[in-house]
C-alpha cells in the first residue's frame, strides 16, 4: 500500500526562528507513530502542515490530497484531536453530536453514543461544565465514531489525571485502531505512548534527527549497565550519553557492536525517554 | 445544503441570546413600559376624578367619525404596531454588529477553531453561514417578534379603552396588520443587500485582528476619515470631507441598522415631503423602500461587501494565530 503521508523538502519560516527545516519523511498505513520533541522544536507546525492549517514551502502530500488546496476534502479522512479544551465551551453533548453527525459523512452516530454511554457525560451538559477529562472524553467519543485514515493527535492528554490518560490510550488501542488506520501522536509523556508506538520520530530544531520503527531502534540503541573499574573502556567506545546509577555507570550507545558491549556489562533496550534526553542534550543550552 | 443548514443552526445554539432572547427581552420589556405607562395614566386620572370615556363621549365621537377620520385612526394603530418594531430594530442593529465582529474571532481567541478545522466544512461555507445568520436569521426572529409584540400592542390598547366603555374593537378593522407583515417580511431582502459592506468589513476585521477587532474595526476607518478632513484630501475629487465620513464611514459600520439604507440611501426628503403632505405611511410599503434599489449606493456597497467577504474567507483560510 502506498503511504498515507509522503514529506519532501517541508521547510516553514516564521519570523524569528525556522520551525520546520527542509524536513522529508514517509508514514504508512496501519503505524502509530510518535513525533517526539523539545518544546519549540516544530512538532505542532508539523502537524499544522499536515492539517492543512499553514502554508508552508516543499511538497506534502496527505491521502492523496494537497492540504494547502484541498482541506475540507482531507478533513472528511482526517482526525485531529489537538491538546485538551479546544471544544466550544458554549456547545452540549447533544449538540456536538447532531452537528458532527450531519456534517460528517462517515460519523456512526450510533457509535459515538455508544462511547458516550460509558461515560458520566449527559446530553444536556456544556462543555463549560466539564473537567478536563470529561472533555477529552467527549472529544474522543466524537472522534472514534468517524471511519477517519488517519488520527492526529497533538498532546491529547496534556492536563489530564492519570485514570483518564491511560484511558484515553487504551480506547484507542481497544475500540479504534486497526491496520487500515494511521495514527500520529505528539506528546511529552513519552512513557505513556512508548508501549503502543509502532514508529519513532525524534524531532528538534525543525529537523528529524531519528525516523525508525521500534524494531530498529531496539537494533540500534542500546544501554549497558558498567562496574566502575570497566567504565574507561566503555567510554572508549563513544557512547551517546553516560549517566551514573547506584555507583554503576549507564552507556547508551548508538549502532555499537552488541557482542562487544555485553562483555563489559548487562546489555538491555533503552527506554525512549533515556533515549529522546541522549538525544536531545543540549537543546536548551 | 444539509451541511450549510447545521452551520446556521449552529451559529443559532452559540448566540440564542442575541438572535433569541434579545428581541422577546426588549418586545417584553417595550409591552411592560407601555402597561405601566397606562396602569400610570389611570392612577392619575382616577386621583384627578376624570374618567376618560365615561360618559359615553367618546363613543359618541367615534360614531361620528367621516371615512377620512377613520382612515386616521387605521394609521395610529398601525403607527402604535410600527412602534414596537422600532425599538427591536435597534436591538438588532447592536446584535448584528458585535455578532460579526466575534463570528471569525472569538473561536480563533478559545482556540475552538481547531475543532472546527478539523470538520469537512469549506471555509467559505463557514463565512456565509455566518452571513446568513446575521442578515437573515436575525432579522426574521426579529421581524416575528416585533409582528407579535405589535398585535398584543393593540389589543392591550383595545382592551384598556374597551374599560372604559369605548368600544375600539370595531376600529381594530381599521388597522392594516398583514400589509404591516409584509412590509416588514418584505424588507429583509433589501436589508441583506444594504448592510453587505458593514456585514463585510466586519467579518473581515474579526477574521484577520490578532486581537481587539472592535478597535481595528471602528477607528481603522475613523482614523482615515480624520486624516482625509484634516488634509483635504476628498478636494482632490472635488467631494467634500463629509462625503468620506456619510459614505465610507457612516455606511461601512452602521449599515447593519435596518432602515438605515431608507435614510441615508435614497433622497431623506421624500418621506418628510409624504408625511407632511398627506399623513400616511405609505413610505413604509415595499413599492416606496424597494425604490432603494434603483440607488448606485446599494449596488455600490454591496459590490464592495462581496469583496471584503471575500477577504475575510482569505484569511478565515490562511491566518495562522500560533
Amino acid at each position: 500500500m502506498s503511504a498515507v503521508i509522503t514529506a519532501s523538502g517541508l521547510s516553514k519560516q516564521y519570523k524569528s526562528s525556522r520551525a520546520l527545516d527542509n524536513v522529508s519523511f514517509q508514514i504508512a498505513p496501519g503505524r502509530i507513530v510518535g513525533l517526539i520533541g523539545p518544546n519549540g522544536a516544530g512538532k505542532t507546525t508539523a502537524l499544522k502542515a499536515i492539517l492543512g492549517l499553514t502554508d508552508f514551502t516543499g511538497t506534502l502530500n496527505v491521502l492523496g490530497f494537497d492540504p494547502r488546496k484541498q482541506r475540507d476534502k482531507l478533513m472528511g479522512e482526517v482526525c485531529f484531536i489537538a491538546d485538551v479544551a479546544v471544544l466550544p465551551r458554549w456547545i452540549r453533548v447533544r449538540e456536538a453530536v447532531d452537528f458532527v453527525a450531519n456534517v460528517h459523512p462517515r460519523f456512526d452516530r450510533a457509535k459515538c453514543e455508544a462511547f458516550l454511554a460509558r461515560t458520566k457525560l449527559t446530553p444536556n451538559q456544556r462543555v463549560r461544565q466539564m473537567s478536563k477529562g470529561m472533555i477529552v472524553q467527549l472529544h474522543l467519543a466524537l472522534v472514534m465514531a468517524i471511519d477517519a485514515k488517519l488520527l492526529i493527535l497533538d498532546e491529547p492528554t496534556l492536563g489530564l489525571d492519570i485514570l483518564y490518560r491511560k484511558q484515553f490510550y487504551q480506547n484507542l488501542l481497544e475500540d479504534y485502531f486497526d491496520e487500515n488506520k494511521t495514527i500520529i501522536v505528539t506528546t511529552h509523556q513519552v512513557e505513556e505512548v512508548e508501549h503502543i508506538l509502532t514508529d519513532l520520530m525524534f524531532i528538534r530544531d525543525g529537523k528529524i534527527v531519528l525516523d525508525a520503527d521500534m524494531d530498529a531502534v531496539g537494533d540500534r540503541f542500546i544501554e549497558v549497565m558498567v562496574n566502575a573499574d570497566q567504565a574507561n573502556a566503555a567510554r572508549q567506545l563513544k557512547p551517546l550519553d553516560e549517566r551514573q546509577v547506584f555507583g554503576k555507570s549507564i552507556f547508551l550507545f548508538d549502532g555499537a557492536d552488541r557482542a562487544v558491549l555485553e562483555q563489559l556489562g548487562e546489555t538491555r533496550r533503552p527506554s525512549i525517554s533515556d533515549l529522546f534526553v541522549a538525544t536531545m542534550k543540549g537543546t536548551y543550552a | 445544503m444539509k451541511t450549510f443548514y447545521w452551520l446556521v443552526k449552529r451559529e443559532f445554539w452559540e448566540h440564542r441570546g442575541g438572535f433569541f432572547w434579545a428581541p422577546i427581552i426588549t418586545g417584553g420589556v417595550f409591552l411592560l413600559l407601555n402597561i405601566m405607562g397606562i396602569i400610570t395614566a389611570e392612577v392619575l386620572g382616577a386621583r384627578h376624578g376624570i374618567n376618560f370615556g365615561a360618559s359615553g363621549g367618546l363613543q359618541r365621537v367615534i360614531a361620528d367619525m367621516d371615512a377620512g377620520d377613520l382612515s386616521k385612526v387605521g394609521l395610529a394603530l398601525d403607527i402604535a404596531m410600527y412602534s414596537a418594531m422600532g425599538l427591536l430594530i435597534v436591538v438588532l442593529g447592536f446584535v448584528v454588529f458585535f455578532y460579526c465582529l466575534g463570528a471569525l474571532y472569538d473561536d480563533r481567541r478559545d482556540r475552538s477553531i481547531l475543532f472546527w478545522k478539523s470538520l469537512p466544512i469549506s471555509d467559505t461555507s463557514t463565512v456565509l453561514s455566518k452571513v446568513i445568520s446575521a442578515t437573515v436569521l436575525a432579522p426574521i426572529v426579529a421581524v416575528i417578534v416585533g409582528i407579535v409584540v405589535g398585535m398584543l400592542q393593540l389589543l392591550i390598547l383595545a382592551t384598556t379603552l374597551s374599560f372604559h366603555g369605548v368600544n375600539v374593537w370595531q376600529l381594530l378593522i381599521l388597522a392594516h396588520p398583514f400589509r404591516v407583515m409584509l412590509n416588514l417580511v418584505g424588507y429583509i431582502p433589501l436589508y441583506v443587500l444594504w448592510a453587505l459592506p458593514s456585514v463585510g468589513w466586519l467579518l473581515l476585521c474579526s477574521a484577520w485582528a490578532r486581537n481587539k477587532p472592535f478597535l481595528w474595526a471602528v477607528a481603522l476607518p475613523v482614523a482615515s476619515g480624520l486624516i482625509i478632513s484634516w488634509f483635504g484630501i476628498m478636494g482632490l475629487f472635488n467631494l467634500p470631507a463629509t462625503w468620506f465620513w456619510s459614505n465610507v464611514v457612516q455606511r461601512g459600520l452602521f449599515s447593519t441598522f435596518p432602515g438605515t439604507g431608507s435614510l441615508f440611501g435614497s433622497h431623506g426628503g421624500s418621506i418628510a415631503h409624504d408625511v407632511a403632505g398627506n399623513p400616511s405611511l405609505d413610505f413604509m410599503d415595499l413599492g416606496s423602500t424597494y425604490q432603494l434599489l434603483a440607488s448606485t449606493n446599494l449596488w455600490i456597497g454591496a459590490v464592495v461587501g462581496l469583496g471584503l467577504l471575500a477577504g475575510a474567507v482569505w484569511f478565515r483560510r490562511w491566518r495562522d494565530d500560533s
